[in-house]
Formats: structure tokens, sequence, C-alpha cells
């Protein structure tokens, strides 16, 4: 789950991270009336979306009058703003942030993410502040400090010694940067992080540490046990159909493709798409139906599959596992005939009576078209939508 | 022979009176595994199955000399229930549960190595020997006595492996499901070598996915350490950037875990690798000659 920019302030707060005065307003009244607990004679106003590239695609502003703010938040309010992270429509903008700025000397990078072949939280650290971080990685690799956590004990004084004289802090930034790192380590394990990125960590003229931008993932799967995170979910931000499936506890992930497919396991499903665009055709979504193919929940996976206007035919695959296949099969016929489809769907029952499953469909008087095996699945579906 | 489990195989179940221990423990029993007992705490010293249940791991593992466990608990649990059979003595711990919290895992871990148990999963079907030993939600009667070592991420990808290799008559030594999260107790790697020593296994089958880089490493390890065929597939070359495909693990980020990157490693390797999920059977056919 994505945090906004100004949530993840929060949290940087809670956790004794510096971040600059601010105030976040849902109207461009909000926003101007917020003018009036803010100091500096020049303000800065932010869109708060669920994507990077914020400042080129005009979402962040620089302004120098309480008229200004009002106007410019007037602007973004409402609208949906594009950039290089999101598609053609953008993600809409229903709040903005606006904050004291500060006189900048130099531009930091820091984050923190689970690392999956050391098997431990990996902080990040480097000068290259304000880029974008996989773009240094990738070209000058040795610019990115690493320091690895042993799950047991969390971030260890020397280990922010250790970055901070990598980044060449000097004198009282060594103690603040420490301080930022510890409350960032005890942040990433308390509210159970995925990624957390600051970028840029600025020093400013004054030679402070200041976190200027903030971006928090937290782990799906650990959002039980923070009731209070999870308030904070903004599902304006996310995919209508992704949340309308996730409310089944179906996984569906929208592609530009015309072939539905509907699958038992992620795995197999990667792999339906994936033999799909073999054959010659290209998938419309990943759908991860779980283990159990029930008539409601394959009801409703069809029904999230047809309200994507491309799908010309649906492909569904199952392997039956310990289920039976005649009852999968009674679940698909039930549902096909609840729903009512029109384009046509080639069905692969694997497992337990598949031969079963297989007569079922083919005499439902449906336009179900049983299929053998994968191969025979993706050619009879590519054939059947005449592509 | 066969890798970690066989028909000596000791087997007990926590979260065994639970639904998902009960079915799965029954068919478990069917299928001629040696389960001898499971763990609900509260409810030790009453009968389930025809089995006794213990309110504690080391409670079982006195009593029945259990070996290996497979857990069944719900996520919030994992991490106790993993902790607790590591320390407990558990040689083996298969940990089916889907939506551990990853800083959990980290964890569980480290306290598993430390006491030199080997975990399987999270997030898995878990493992099988045919005909001797099911640990695990896959259907027992796709598999068969056989020489093909099965290694994978994907739950029902690995079932299709483990048809694609009974059809022609090939037939598994043990197929293991590494499971699909982040982190996996168990690893490409550590597959790989049991597969290599084991005498009973000629070629090996090994089914990645994108995200992360364990089949990288894997492709790197093969080069070194593996003289027996392997043959693999990737599954989500169509997958797009930065969405999650279902597993947690299985995510292009940062462009980093595609399977275009994944497929020229293990050629690189010296891999035979397929394009297409129905061809994970003629790969082994192809590269072994049989």
């Amino acid at each position: 789950m994505n945090l906004h920019e100004y949530q993840a302030k929060e949290l940087f707060r809670r956790y004794g991270m510096p971040v600059p005065n601010s105030v976040v307003a849902t109207t461009a009244a909000e926003a101007k009336a917020a003018c009036d607990s803010l100091n500096g004679s020049k303000l800065v106003v932010k869109a708060q979306v669920h994507a990077g590239g914020r400042g080129k695609a005009g979402g962040v502003k620089l302004v120098d009058t309480p008229e200004e703010v009002r106007q410019f938040a007037g602007e973004l309010i409402g609208k949906n703003l594009v950039t290089f992270q999101t598609d053609a429509n953008g993600q809409p903008v229903h709040k903005v942030l606006v904050e004291e700025t500060c006189e900048i000397a130099s531009e930091l990078y820091l984050g923190a993410v689970i690392d999956r072949a050391s098997q431990r939280v990996v902080i990040m650290a480097s000068t290259e502040g304000g880029m974008e971080i996989e773009k240094v990685a990738e070209e000058t690799p040795e610019k990115i400090l690493k320091a690895a956590v042993n799950p047991l004990v969390g971030v260890m004084p020397y280990q922010c010694r250790e970055l901070a004289f990598g980044l060449g802090l000097k004198g009282d930034q060594i103690k603040q940067f420490s301080k930022l790192l510890t409350g960032l380590g005890k942040l990433f394990v308390a509210e159970d992080l995925a990624l957390v990125e600051i970028n840029p960590l600025v020093i400013t003229g004054a030679g402070d540490l200041l976190c200027l931008d903030g971006k928090i993932n937290i782990d799906g799967n650990a959002l039980y046990r923070h009731p209070d995170l999870v308030e904070m979910r903004d599902t304006t931000q996310e995919d209508e159909r992704e949340l309308r499936a996730s409310e089944w506890d179906l996984n569906y992930v929208a592609l530009d493709g015309t072939i539905g497919c509907m699958v038992n396991g992620a795995g197999l499903a990667m792999a339906t798409m994936d033999i799909v665009k073999l054959h010659g055709s290209s998938p419309a979504n990943f759908l991860d139906v779980g283990g159990t193919a029930t008539k409601e929940r394959v009801a409703e996976a069809l029904k999230i599959i047809l309200s994507d206007g491309n799908v010309k035919g649906i492909l569904v695959n199952i392997f039956g596992g310990i289920v039976r296949c005649d009852l999968i099969a009674e679940g698909i016929i039930a549902a096909v005939g609840e729903v009512g489809i029109e384009v046509p769907v080639v069905v692969r029952l694997e497992g337990n009576n598949a031969d079963k499953g297989a007569e079922l469909l083919n005499n439902s008087g449906l336009n179900l078209i049983a299929a053998n095996d994968l191969t025979d699945a993706a050619n009879k579906i590519v054939a059947a939508v005449g592509e | 022979m066969s890798v970690l489990v066989n028909k000596d195989t000791k087997v007990i179940c926590q979260g065994f009176t639970g639904k998902q221990g009960t079915f799965h423990s029954e068919q478990a029993i069917a299928y001629g595994t040696q389960m001898v007992g499971g763990v609900t705490p509260g409810k030790g010293g009453s009968e389930h199955l025809g089995l006794p249940v213990f309110n504690t791991v080391r409670d079982a593992v006195e009593s029945t000399a259990a070996n290996a466990s497979v857990i069944y608990v719900p996520a919030p649990f994992c991490k106790d229930s993993i902790i607790e059979a590591a320390e407990s003595g558990i040689e083996l711990i298969v940990c089916i549960t889907e939506g551990i919290p990853t800083l959990d895992m980290l964890q569980a871990k480290l306290v598993v190595e430390a006491n030199g148990a080997r975990l399987i999963g999270p997030n898995c079907p878990g493992i099988i020997t045919p005909d001797e030993c099911k640990i695990g939600i896959m259907p027992g009667h796709i598999h068969q006595p056989g020489k093909v070592g099965i290694v994978s991420r994907s739950g029902t990808l690995t079932y299709e492996c483990v048809k694609q290799t009974s059809d022609p008559g090939y037939g598994q030594s043990t197929c293991i499901g590494i499971g699909g999260d982040p982190i996996p107790g168990t690893s490409f790697i550590d597959a790989l070598s049991l597969f290599q020593n084991d005498p009973q296994t000629e070629a090996i089958l090994m089914v990645g996915e994108i995200g992360g880089s364990a089949e990288e490493e894997a492709a790197e390890f093969i080069q070194s350490n593996v003289t027996k065929p392997v043959v693999s597939y990737i599954a989500g070359v169509t997958a797009p950037k930065g969405k999650r495909m279902g597993h947690a693990g299985a995510i292009i980020a940062g462009g980093k875990g595609t399977a275009a990157d994944k497929f020229a490693a293990l050629e690189k390797a010296g891999v035979y690798t397929v394009r297409s999920p129905a061809e994970l059977g003629a790969g082994v056919t192809a590269a072994t000659g049989w």
C-alpha cells in the first residue's frame, strides 16, 4: 500500500525525522488559510498523488503570496495529474501540501528496502539526491552507499556513522544523520514498511538536514496489525477494477490486450498470459481466482474481466488440484449463465475428473469451448476471436 | 533416494484441528504420508483423525519423534509457529500459509537457520516424494515415482510440471514448491544442490517467475555446480513493470527481475529453456535425450 507524501512526512515526524513545516489542504481556500501558520517569503504547493515525477508534470510550484497559493491549489485540486509514472489519464488530485521552503546547499538520497538477495533491510544513501535513483544505480553504482540491517538488532550507530562519513557529512550533521537514520530504521520495522525513500534529503543553507520529500510503501500482508495505516489508504489513487477485484480476494491486473484470462494460481496465470502472446494474441489481464474457484468468485471474476471493453474472448485455465473438475465446471457454467456472456469462452480444466468436466462444458448449451491442454486452449481462444 | 522427505519422514501438523489442517491432513494420511499427530494449543490430549493432538510442538516431538511439521495456521501466527517448530527440534518445516508479513519472515528465517532446521515456503504448495510422503496441498494422484526433480515458485505451475513429466512416464524424484514470497525458506540453489546430490534424480525441472534475482543466482550456481540436465521456464514475459502479479515476490521493480533477464542468465549457464508452459515435459525430453 502506497502513502501520499504528506502521510509519509507525518510518519517521519512521529519518528523524530526532520521535515519542513507544512499543512495539507483539500480546497483552494484551505490552502490559502494554511499560509497563516507557515513562515518564510516563499512557499511550495505540491499535488498529492501516488506517482513520482510531479515536478516536471506541473504538480509542484514555488509561490510568493497566499493568493498565489489559492490560485495554484485551485488549479490542481479536482484535476488529474499526468506524470511519466502514471497512465494517460493520470492520477486525481484531491489534496495539496502547502509547505515552507528553505535554502538548499546540497541534495542527498536516503532510502531503505527489503533486499531479497541478502535477506535484510538494506539502507541506501547517495550524494546524488534529487535524481532518479535507478539511474544512479545503473550508471554510477559506486555512488550508492549501502548498509544491511541485522533484523535482530536493527540499525546500529556505527552504520549511521559509516554512511554519514561516506556522504561527506561534517560536525553536527553526523549527529543529525545518526538520529534521522535511527528513526528511519525504527519506522521501517514498527510500521512494516516495504520501501521508504527520502529524495531529496537536503542540507539546508544553515547546514541542517531536512527531509524534503517522502515516499512510503507498506507491506500489504502486515496491514492487519496497523489499523491506523489502513485509515491512510486512498482508494481514489488505485485502479477501479483492481480495487473491486481485491474486495473479492481476487488478484487482477489490467493489461491492454483482447483475451481475458481467468486462472487459479499466480504463476499459472502469468504462464497463461505468456502462452496467449506466444500464439499471436495478447492478454487483457492477469487474474488469479485463487484456490477455491466457487461459482460466486468465478461469476465476479468474469464480470470484472468483461468490464474491460477490449475483451473479445475469455480463456479460463484451472488446474483443479484436489477439487474435482466436474464441480469446477458446474461453477463455471452457472457463473457464465448468470453473467450472460456474449464473447467466446475457452475452458481448460485439468486434474480429477477432467473428462467429466469437459463433457459438462460442451453440453451446457452456452458459448463454452472445452480444451484439452494449454496449447489447445491457446489455439482455440485465438481462433475463436479471429485474430 | 529422493530428497528431504520419504516414507520414514514422521510428520506433525501445526493448526491440525482447523479447517485447512483437517482437510489436508486427511488427504496426506490417505496418500500414505506417515502423519504422527498434530498441534492445536488447548486441545492437547484429545484425538483428531485418529491421531494424538498436542498443546505444543515440543510435546509432539517428545511423544512421536516427529522430524517434520506442516504449518496451516493463519498468517499473523506463522512467525511464532515456525520459530516454535525450529526451537523444538523439527528438522523440516513446511509452511503453506500465504500472506505472512515480510519482516516476520526475516526474523523467523534467522531462527530457523540458527537451529539448523530447513524451512520450505511460506506461500507454497509443499513438498512431495511420490508414493512415499506428501506434505502440503498438492493433488497426490497426478504424481508418479521417477527421475525428474522439480522445483518451482508457483503452485499450479508445479502441478503443470508434474503432469507433463508423468504423462511420458518419467515421473518425479521429489517436487519442491519453494513459494512465491520475497523471503523463501528454501531457495532454488538449495533445491538444485539437493537434486544434484540425489542419485534418483536424473534431470531437474526449474520453474521461476518475474521478480527478484533468485533465478539469476541459480544460473550462476548451475554453471559451476550442477552436472545434471536442467530445464527451465520463467513465467511473466508479458507482465508489466511495477505491477505485483499475485505473488508478493512477483514484481518487476526498477526494471530488474524481468523474464528476459532470467532466460538470458539461464541460457548462458547451459540450461535448456522453454518459452511455453506447455513444453515443460517436451523440454525434459529434448534436454535428456530420453
